[in-house]
């Protein structure tokens, strides 16, 4: 075993201060090196859910609506082909999850005003209860459904969906987010 | 000691887990299936690994009274390059695991083997413990996660063998303490009659 050094003030300062800014240095250069994949992945699962909800198209229009009660704003992924609107994929959310965390869904809108499909893009309800609205059955009831004349509340609370068994609250927080992206979607002048 | 015992007893015989009962938190929090547990394992067998050959190359550059501020340093920066590292290229693994990732830091494993070991022992000794410390850790939520995966969801590596639901209570919080309470006597049992 070679001496160790003394814990002098001299000693310690300059041990620390080499320590963080070699780890500074070292940290920045990895930042540099995965910002770019991070931002592609990020991009890629938004384009992912996009792409999931609403049918093919070759150009898209993103622009920001604000919420009914004005307090924060959807955003609207309005996709085109040749032209013509195919669909509108719109982000929502609802905070009254089982989970604090916001359930964010997206949800596309036919040129006609009816849930094409929706993809959950983060939840962290419980597992094998609440996380079940990923699942196609949960979520398939949905397509093809106008949310003017299909109620998007759960039966108990009189509407037309099928909860989830024992997650009755995460059903609900569903249908909440839905409903505020299908009356956002009105309010912007819906199916136009 | 000799450098195979060095790697070797990380993964039964001072087992993070099952032995010495450290690092319960993510332990018990990430392993609701296998490819979570096994992920987090590797997260910190490699944190492990790059924390220990630093530590034990600067150990006598380090005065004493500065060690353990210095060791959290060298800890989360390999933390945050995993960090970065998974968000880059394994995004999904990544949200998974979630607040887990960066809890590594405090991680009693990774600390408690750069104060106990590597501090006093050469850079390929560290190497290996690190090693048979981060892959008995490793090993240990992968097994717990399998456990309580094929219980809970009746998936093993999320492939599905059965239909409808399983037995749930093993996907949430008190079943990572049954199925590691009776992991724990299994071992036990193993360790007596061996």
């Amino acid at each position: 075993m070679s001496s160790k050094k003394e814990s002098s003030f001299k000693n310690m300062l300059i041990t620390l201060l080499v320590i963080t800014v070699v780890a500074g240095l070292a940290l920045g250069g990895v930042y540099n090196v995965t910002k770019e994949p991070i931002a592609l992945a990020k991009k890629a699962k938004a384009e992912a859910a996009i792409k999931a909800v609403i049918p093919e198209f070759d150009t898209l229009q993103v622009y920001k609506v604000a919420l009914e009660d004005g307090t924060d704003s959807l955003v609207f992924n309005q996709g085109y082909k040749d032209g013509q609107l195919v669909g509108t994929a719109i982000e929502t959310f609802s905070k009254n999850g089982y989970d604090p965390t916001p359930i964010r869904v997206m949800v596309g809108f036919s040129a006609t005003g009816e849930i094409i499909n929706s993809e959950v893009i983060e939840q962290k309800e419980t597992p094998g209860l609440g996380s079940k609205m990923a699942s196609d059955k949960f979520k398939n009831q949905f397509n093809g459904k106008n949310p003017t004349d299909f109620m998007l509340k759960v039966k108990k609370d009189g509407g037309n969906v099928d909860a989830i068994t024992a997650a009755t609250i995460s059903s609900r927080a569903y249908c909440e987010a839905l409903q505020k992206a299908h009356s956002t979607y009105l309010k912007d002048g819906g199916s136009k | 000691m000799n450098q195979v015992a060095n790697f070797t007893k990380g993964l039964l015989k001072e087992n993070p887990v099952f032995v010495l009962l450290l690092g319960m938190c993510p332990t018990l929090g990430v392993t609701s299936t296998a490819v979570n547990g096994l992920g987090m394992g590797l997260a910190t067998t490699f944190v492990l690994v790059c924390s220990n050959i630093v530590v034990s190359l600067v150990k006598n550059q380090i005065p004493d009274k500065v060690r353990i501020p210095s060791f959290i340093v060298i800890i989360a920066s390999f933390v945050t390059i995993v960090e970065l590292s998974m968000q880059a290229f394994v995004p999904a693994l990544f949200e998974s695991l979630g607040l887990f990732i960066p809890l590594i830091v405090v991680n009693c494993i990774v600390l408690g083997r750069a104060e106990g070991f590597a501090s006093k022992n050469n850079v390929f000794s560290s190497t290996l413990d690190g090693l048979g410390m981060g892959l008995g850790f490793a090993l240990a939520l992968t097994i717990l996660g399998s456990v309580r995966e094929i219980l809970g969801n009746g998936s093993f590596f999320g492939m599905r063998f059965m239909e409808g639901d399983a037995i749930l209570i093993f996907v949430l919080a008190p079943g990572a303490f049954i199925v590691l309470g009776y992991l724990i006597a299994l071992i036990n049992k193993l360790r007596k009659t061996a």
